[in-house]
């Protein structure tokens, strides 16, 4: 097929990326850790979308999942714990040019961070964050945590957890300005990977709870999900996550969603039996807090210098 | 104080020329004592008299009226020369009630035979209750040596409007201004000023007020004072240190500033929401104290540095970020507005008791620069001064502030735009070949930093330990240098500072050393003994770590060595006390473990900037011990 002469200069000058690009490192996580899965997809993600090395950011807090900055090969941002959303904040509103991710953990989310997370949701800043969700602490070395099931047997709850587990998606989706929820699986690289693609095509916060495996500490608390493909509930839609015949074929617990429904949206989180996989809400409508915010003048030496004078004349005696 | 009666005016009425004189007026929160006490501050200033007013603010937003803990209001002291300090007592009061009067007269704050002025609507009130306590306070005052008029502010009020709780406060401007024989068109001047927003009829209604006051004052009241006033050939503005703060990081080039609301540092914010938005800036009010901490590190580590305002236990609450900004070495500038502590401790009263958090807070070894400004021309500064630092060493600057300079008025010449105040445009160019992001000058320690957006920068900063690369590394050699480097910052940075000045002669007897905002209440209190004869001298430290060179030189010259301070310090009096168990002072541990020289310390915490005569007896003891 022929391309026009225009277009045969654009692709010669585009810039065409390998996954080589952004990788950094051999991963330290363990083997079969869903952690693997996740890297994979956004390595790819950012390799397909061709996202500039230096113009990406990656914040993350501690734990497993903080780890993902250092193998990035773009700007990563290694914070402290629970404090991810904050670092991404002040990045993003400094410089709202760069992409910025956050990788975050259930401990540095839903526990040590949650007051950031419920405020992070409602400043709807365009950013895409991924939960690695696998429900307990990996790095302090097996400790409940708050999205573990009750009854979870830990080194702080040996007779088991006491209290049920945090649902993140429905806190989410609980808090204004909830733009984009979605959810996916580590052993379903498929669908993770759309879900990761929508996400990061969301103008937004954009909140992709990830359930994953945790080989070390929980080998076996996910296996009633992995060996019964009933139990992976893939909500679909012409607006959400499209099915391959593939996955079809496997997952046949599938409900069809539109993801403006919020009320509906809550519903299918709430689900305990199977895991819902695919975009539970999207709304591209609400306004980003940067976008508010920078309405304001433009940052020039007269203009600072002009403000300044006529802020003094108001204090001179 | 000298006066001196010279000229009794027809009538009876008696002008007395003062050096200064310090004025206060109070009254139940909301009704107007604060702006009546800081316009009588600028028409002062607008005289060309020297002077500082000091806040008086009740500990709530509404406490009851007329309650004995509720004097909400402002005290002015007034002078022919500059004022560097709120100074001693009070010399003239303006009261609303006689409860909010009483507050004052348990706290020690008004002088022996201070002249009172006291609305005297409560004698006849309509509660028996009311009539009988200000009866009975009346009469405790006047036989206590109080020079009181009773002065029926309401009823003459009543005269022009029908709110007169709202009025008052003019109207008492007026009667000082007569008193203080002030420029009644310069004070019309101020009001139009001070509610230069407002609507011209509202302006025109304070005018009617505040001439109102003025005749009655002129045909009621039989004294006068003349503070001869030495206007400065430098054109000045007033304000106070929280606003200066403000103002200097708009003059800085920072761009964001995130915050969380705490007492008594968020003026300054507030200053700076309606201020910094005209010059692209932005004020962010995070969900807490943590998280405006962090996003201004994810701010300044994407761009320009970035400052976060707080007090106390928000300063407290901030310690693992600092920590984090110091280790993965991001410019910050992090401003403490001192409070009492600890945990709420007092919220609107002042205290220097966080200088070693500021030094030695987060965990493990954190160096960073700590600040002191010790006048409110020295809030503005030292944000232009502290966001360069911060740039300059990547690393976090710590300004620490106190509730004294926050909410204190005192003139200060005009500053002049200067572009070079401005930070410059962050780097976006590529990286060279193998640049390493903390590629340390073996020397300085000083390395630069890669920001986002510059190709070939790419690279991970994290708190762990880290080698150049900024790779995690367990190595012992690596976080051996890691450390080392980052201390070394420190040490560039002490060798551009200069000594601190010596107030008085380079040697004597004793030496007298501060910082922060209690430089002009020392000073004060040592050039009245210098001027005496006494051997006494003093120096105040602006910089806190590292510390200016050749202190150690300057402290060996003198026989004695002592802090003044408003933090805790065990008193060698106390039974249980002895220098095997005595907690000194921040500044004297700091000086006696630096310098091995027998630092002592006189401090107080009661929530007031110490007193010059307070000062002074501490020195006069110190001299004969």
């Amino acid at each position: 097929m022929k391309l026009s002469a225009t277009k045969q200069l654009l692709e010669l000058y585009k810039e065409q990326q390998a996954l080589e690009d952004y990788q950094s490192g051999v991963p330290r996580w363990c083997t079969g850790c869903g952690d693997n899965a996740i890297l994979a997809a956004i390595q790819r993600l950012c390799r397909d979308e061709g996202l500039r090395p230096e113009k990406t950011v990656f914040v993350s807090g501690i734990g497993c999942s903080s780890r993902f900055p250092h193998y990035m090969k773009t700007y990563g941002f290694h914070g402290i714990h629970g404090r991810a959303f904050p670092v991404a904040e002040g990045v993003k509103m400094a410089r709202p040019d760069l992409t910025v991710f956050v990788n975050t953990g259930d401990g540095d989310c839903c526990s040590i961070g949650a007051a950031h997370w419920v405020h992070a949701i409602r400043y709807n800043m365009n950013m895409t964050v991924f939960l690695h969700d696998n429900q307990i602490y990996g790095l302090t070395k097996k400790q409940a945590s708050p999205t573990s099931p009750i009854g979870t047997k830990s080194n702080t709850t040996p007779r088991g957890s006491y209290l049920d587990g945090l649902n993140p998606l429905t806190v989410t989706l609980g808090v204004v300005n909830a733009s984009f929820v979605a959810q996916a699986v580590d052993w379903i690289p498929e669908t993770l990977f759309e879900i990761v693609k929508a996400a990061y095509h969301h103008k937004g916060f954009s909140f992709v709870r990830i359930v994953q495996r945790c080989p070390e500490w929980l080998p076996k608390s996910l296996d009633p999900w992995l060996q019964d493909p009933e139990r992976i509930q893939l909500v679909h839609h012409a607006d959400g996550l499209q099915l391959s015949p593939g996955l079809s074929r496997v997952y046949k617990n599938q409900i069809e969603h539109n993801p403006r429904d919020i009320h509906r949206a809550r519903e299918i989180a709430s689900n305990q039996e199977a895991i819902p996989v695919g975009i539970l809400y999207r709304n591209p409508e609400i306004p980003c807090y940067e976008d508010t915010r920078h309405a304001g003048a433009l940052r020039t030496v007269d203009a600072i210098r002009r403000n300044f004078d006529a802020e003094l004349d108001k204090y001179t005696v | 104080m000298t006066t001196k009666k010279s000229a009794k005016k027809a009538g009876g009425m008696s002008c007395t020329t003062l050096q200064e004189h310090i004025v206060e007026i109070i009254s139940d929160s909301g009704e107007g004592a604060q702006r009546c006490g800081q316009t009588l501050g600028s028409i002062a200033a607008r005289m060309g008299n020297g002077i500082w007013t000091t806040e008086i603010i009740p500990a709530e937003i509404r406490p009851p009226a007329r309650s004995v803990a509720g004097a909400s209001g402002n005290r002015i002291r007034i002078g022919s020369e500059y004022i560097t300090n709120g100074g001693d007592e009070t010399d003239l009061v303006v009261a609303f009630n006689e409860q909010v009067l009483l507050g004052r007269v348990n706290a020690r704050e008004l002088k022996p035979g201070c002249i009172i002025l006291l609305e005297n609507m409560w004698r006849t009130h309509a509660d028996p209750g009311i009539a009988k306590s200000y009866t009975e306070a009346y009469e405790r005052l006047v036989k206590a040596g109080y020079k009181v008029h009773e002065i029926p502010m309401e009823e003459e009020c009543l005269k022009i409007t029908s709110n007169a709780r709202r009025g008052k406060n003019m109207f008492a401007l007026g009667l000082l201004c007569h008193i203080y024989s002030f420029d009644l068109q310069a004070a019309r001047e101020q009001i139009a000023l001070t509610f230069g927003k407002k609507d011209r009829s509202v302006i025109d209604a304070n005018i009617v007020l505040l001439e109102a006051g003025h005749k009655w004052a002129v045909e009621n009241i039989d004294f006068s004072f003349r503070i001869p006033a030495t206007p400065s050939d430098k054109k000045l503005i007033s304000m106070n240190g929280n606003t200066s703060l403000a103002l200097g990081v708009m003059a800085s080039g920072m761009e964001i500033c995130a915050m969380y609301p705490i007492t008594p540092a968020t003026s300054a914010s507030h200053y700076l929401s309606e201020a910094f938005e005209r010059v692209g800036g932005i004020v962010h009010q995070a969900e807490d104290e943590i998280s405006a901490c962090a996003f201004a590190i994810g701010a300044s580590y994407a761009s320009k540095c970035t400052v976060t305002i707080t007090s106390g236990p928000g300063y407290s609450l901030k310690q693992e970020a600092i920590g984090l900004a110091v280790m993965a070495e991001i410019p910050l500038v992090v401003v403490n507005v001192q409070r009492g502590g600890p945990s709420t401790g007092q919220p609107t009263k002042v205290e220097q008791g966080d200088m070693l958090t500021a030094i030695y807070g987060s965990h493990g070894d954190a160096p960073k620069v700590v600040m002191a400004p010790a006048t409110i021309e020295d809030c503005f500064y030292s944000m232009i001064t502290a966001r360069r630092i911060a740039e300059t060493f990547n690393t976090v600057v710590v300004v620490l502030s106190d509730a004294s300079l926050s909410s204190s008025q005192q003139p200060f010449p005009r500053p002049e735009f200067n572009e070079a105040w401005l930070a410059p445009p962050y780097d976006q160019n590529p990286v060279p070949e193998g640049a390493k992001p903390y590629d340390w000058d073996p020397v300085t320690g000083i390395a630069r930093r890669f920001i986002p957006g510059q190709p070939g920068g790419m690279h991970t900063v994290t708190g762990l330990a880290h080698d150049r690369q900024s790779h995690v590394a367990y190595d012992p050699d690596i976080n051996q240098e890691g450390l080392r480097m980052r201390s070394l910052k420190l040490a560039a940075l002490q060798k551009t500072l200069l000594p601190p000045e010596v107030f008085g002669a380079p040697k004597g007897d004793l030496l007298v050393v501060g910082w922060g905002s209690t430089k002009g209440a020392i000073e004060e209190a040592v050039a009245g003994l210098q001027a005496e004869g006494k051997k006494v001298s003093s120096i105040h430290l602006r910089f806190l770590q590292p510390m200016q060179p050749g202190i150690k030189e300057i402290l060996q010259r003198f026989k004695k060595v002592m802090t003044i301070e408003t933090n805790w310090s065990d008193s060698p009096d106390d039974e249980l006390i002895n220098e095997d168990s005595r907690r000194y002072s921040a500044l004297a541990t700091l000086l006696r473990s630096r310098y091995l020289i027998d630092v002592d310390c006189w401090t107080e915490v009661r929530g007031q900037p110490v007193k010059p005569r307070t000062i002074r007896r501490v020195l006069l003891a110190k001299l004969e011990k």
